[in-house]
């Protein structure tokens, strides 16, 4: 059972506000598949999953499920299951009865129900705790409840609002694990929403980046960090470190650093983005190879931090712990065609 | 979205009192006093009455008017200044119970009355309450101000108004009138009381219920409900007291056609002279609320959530 999402001009304003909180957003999520809409605070992305939710009510745009526009169905009629930050179990019931809610709501048999949430139990990794109380969970058993609870019911469309924002690190990488797993058996078409990049590239197979309620980039996730389109995509991911100043031209770049060979649709005045890690050091020979001076050299532990200068730019690359480079040192850089952006300055 | 967030987990925690050891270490370690130390800890013999006697004074200055009434109640000779009556006898209660009397009806009266309001101001204070706890309403303050209104508005100018308003609307002299002029006072008080209640209820979970597939009327009684019940039986509670032992407004709008208890006792006490009729019906009038009000402090006991829009 599984259902296509599509999000057509979507426009949203608050009540009284002066900017719009989400505009003319438009969003693909093909049957089965999982997007994650990642974005920083005030973005808008918890607004646009409340509204596919039928929480909220847009001020233009349509959002269809399955081909049918779903605006004027209300939330209990749409075929969905939510999961937010906070778990929400209802805390007047046990965990069974937390999960059997859809369920019992549908009116589901009970043979059926009792069948359905000790499945979901052991799906989630948590069989035997049926009669228990949401109180007695710790955080992160009490969200995989929140989970189970969403899929009881088989929804077409699951829509996860942070859900593992609040939950410590470790726990947060055993949830993305435990959600892929889940998403393989139930096959739901799953919308994300969160603000931490790891947790969008590790769940997702799409990225929609939300900045200024605005679609910045829709990509997968190796591609969003590669070729991002803007340089406010480029700042949000943390990769606008090396924004190199030139001029493109069709399969070229002119820079200070020469003339760089790539593959790029932006014409005339740029900025060159490559992202720390892309940066290849060691004498090598042919296109893209820039002769640089190491000038600062930080030992991160796990990698090193370095900067080098070439033809008057300061570049920033990372390199293995164990690379013998010390300031003063002369090398040459690759700077991968692949690799390298460029973007409106 | 904005969420109000949850009111659960804020149990204050109780400040640990230093113990019998602390006391012990305190002292000059000598044998006679560590022998002593190993019964009680010794308290200055003011310390030690002071909780007992702030116990007894509240509760005689609370009780102590009900003790005569009810060694009245069963006497028909008690005169100043005897201590105790000469007598005993059941006088009185066949007096306030006999087929002459009108206890019966008043007492039939009162509670259909005071049902009627207690299921009026409860249904009608769970509603507003709701409001008032979940929504920025705009001039929240002043609603508050307005239901509090019923407190600090003279009891008596109110029923004067009342009374002019229920006579043209041809409400007066009869049961509905009486309820509809009672009801005001009661509304406001359980609208405090649920406001409390529902400021304790996160309206979140509502929500997570309508993307389960419950429409807004099922998610409230599914979700929310089983969270307000004892709210919602506190606050019938109140407002079938404030019923109980309404007088003025009882007497102005239903005209004489209305008798409560509370009129009743008052015709009793006025018209006849007959102490120990009157101690008996006083003691039917004052029954239910102390029996309500043991029920009600249990109520608040078992809850954690906050009332009266105490800790909000």
């Amino acid at each position: 059972m599984t259902t296509d999402i599509t999000i057509a001009d979507l426009d949203h304003t608050y009540p009284g506000a002066t900017t719009p909180t989400l505009r003319r957003v438009s969003l693909e999520v093909p049957a089965g598949t999982r997007t994650a809409v990642l974005g920083p605070s005030g973005s808008g992305k918890s607004t646009l999953l409340s509204i596919v939710a039928g929480l909220s009510a847009p001020t233009g745009g349509d959002v269809r499920v399955a081909g049918h526009s779903v605006l004027r169905q209300p939330p209990h009629r749409r075929d969905l299951g939510v999961v937010f930050q906070r778990p929400l179990l209802f805390p007047h019931l046990t965990v069974a009865e937390n999960v059997a809610f859809g369920l019992r709501m549908r009116g589901t048999d009970r043979a059926a129900i009792r069948r359905r949430v000790a499945e979901l139990l052991d799906a989630v990794a948590l069989p035997g705790y049926g009669e228990r109380r949401s109180s007695e969970l710790s955080g992160g058993q009490q969200q995989r409840i929140a989970l189970a609870r969403a899929l009881a019911v088989r929804p077409g469309v699951l829509l996860l609002d942070e859900p593992f924002s609040a939950l410590d690190p470790q726990l947060r990488g055993d949830m993305r694990a435990l959600l892929t797993e889940l998403h393989r058996r139930e096959g739901s078409t799953t919308l994300f929403v969160t603000h931490d990049r790891d947790e969008a590239t590790d769940v997702a197979d799409t990225v929609t980046v939300l900045l200024d309620g605005r679609v910045a980039q829709h990509a997968p996730p190796a591609d969003l960090f590669r070729r991002p389109t803007t340089l406010a995509v480029a700042r949000f991911l943390g990769g606008a470190g090396n924004a190199i100043p030139g001029t493109a031209s069709p399969g070229h770049f002119d820079c200070p650093l020469g003339r760089l060979r790539l593959d790029t649709d932006h014409r005339g005045a740029g900025l060159l983005l490559i992202r720390p890690e892309a940066i290849v050091v060691g004498d090598q020979q042919g296109d893209n190879v820039v002769p640089a001076t190491i000038t600062a050299v930080t030992d991160r532990g796990t990698h090193l931090d370095i900067q080098a200068t070439s033809g008057g730019v300061t570049l920033h690359l990372t390199t293995g712990p164990a690379a013998p480079l010390r300031p003063g040192d002369g090398t040459s850089l690759w700077l991968p065609p692949t690799h390298l952006s460029v973007v409106a300055p | 979205m904005t969420e109000a967030g949850p009111a659960t987990g804020s149990r204050p925690v109780r400040e640990a009192r230093p113990g019998r050891g602390a006391v012990q270490e305190a002292g000059p370690v000598a044998g006679a006093q560590l022998v002593q130390g190993a019964g009680r800890p010794r308290r200055p013999l003011g310390a030690a009455l002071a909780r007992p006697t702030v116990l007894i004074l509240t509760g005689l200055w609370v009780a102590g008017p009900l003790l005569p009434l009810a060694v009245q109640a069963f006497t028909d000779q008690w005169f100043y200044p005897d201590l105790w009556p000469a007598r005993w006898s059941l006088v009185g209660w066949e007096q306030a119970l006999g087929p002459q009397s009108r206890l019966a009806e008043a007492v039939a009266t009162s509670i259909s009355i005071g049902a009627a309001v207690a299921a009026l101001a409860t249904v009608l204070g769970a509603a507003a309450g709701r409001a008032l706890a979940w929504h920025r309403l705009p001039g929240r303050r002043l609603i508050e101000l307005v239901l509090l209104a019923p407190v600090l508005v003279p009891p008596f100018a109110v029923a004067m108004g009342a009374q002019i308003v229920y006579l043209r609307a041809g409400l007066a002299d009869s049961l509905a009138g009486v309820v509809l002029a009672q009801l005001p006072a009661a509304t406001a008080y359980a609208t405090l009381l649920m406001s409390g209640v529902w400021a304790g209820v996160d309206p979140a979970l509502e929500r997570q219920a309508r993307t389960l597939g419950a429409g807004a009327w099922r998610a409230f009684r599914e979700v929310s409900l089983p969270q307000l019940r004892g709210g919602l039986v506190v606050a019938a509670m109140f407002a079938f007291l404030i019923s109980w032992s309404d007088y003025l407004l009882t007497l102005l709008i239903g005209g004489g056609v209305v008798t409560t208890v509370p009129l009743l006792l008052f015709a009793t006490a006025a018209g006849s002279g007959n102490q120990a009729a009157t101690a008996a019906i006083a003691l039917v009038a004052v029954a239910p609320p102390l029996l309500l009000t043991a029920l009600a402090a249990r109520q608040l006991a078992g809850r954690d959530t906050a009332l009266l829009g105490v800790g909000r």
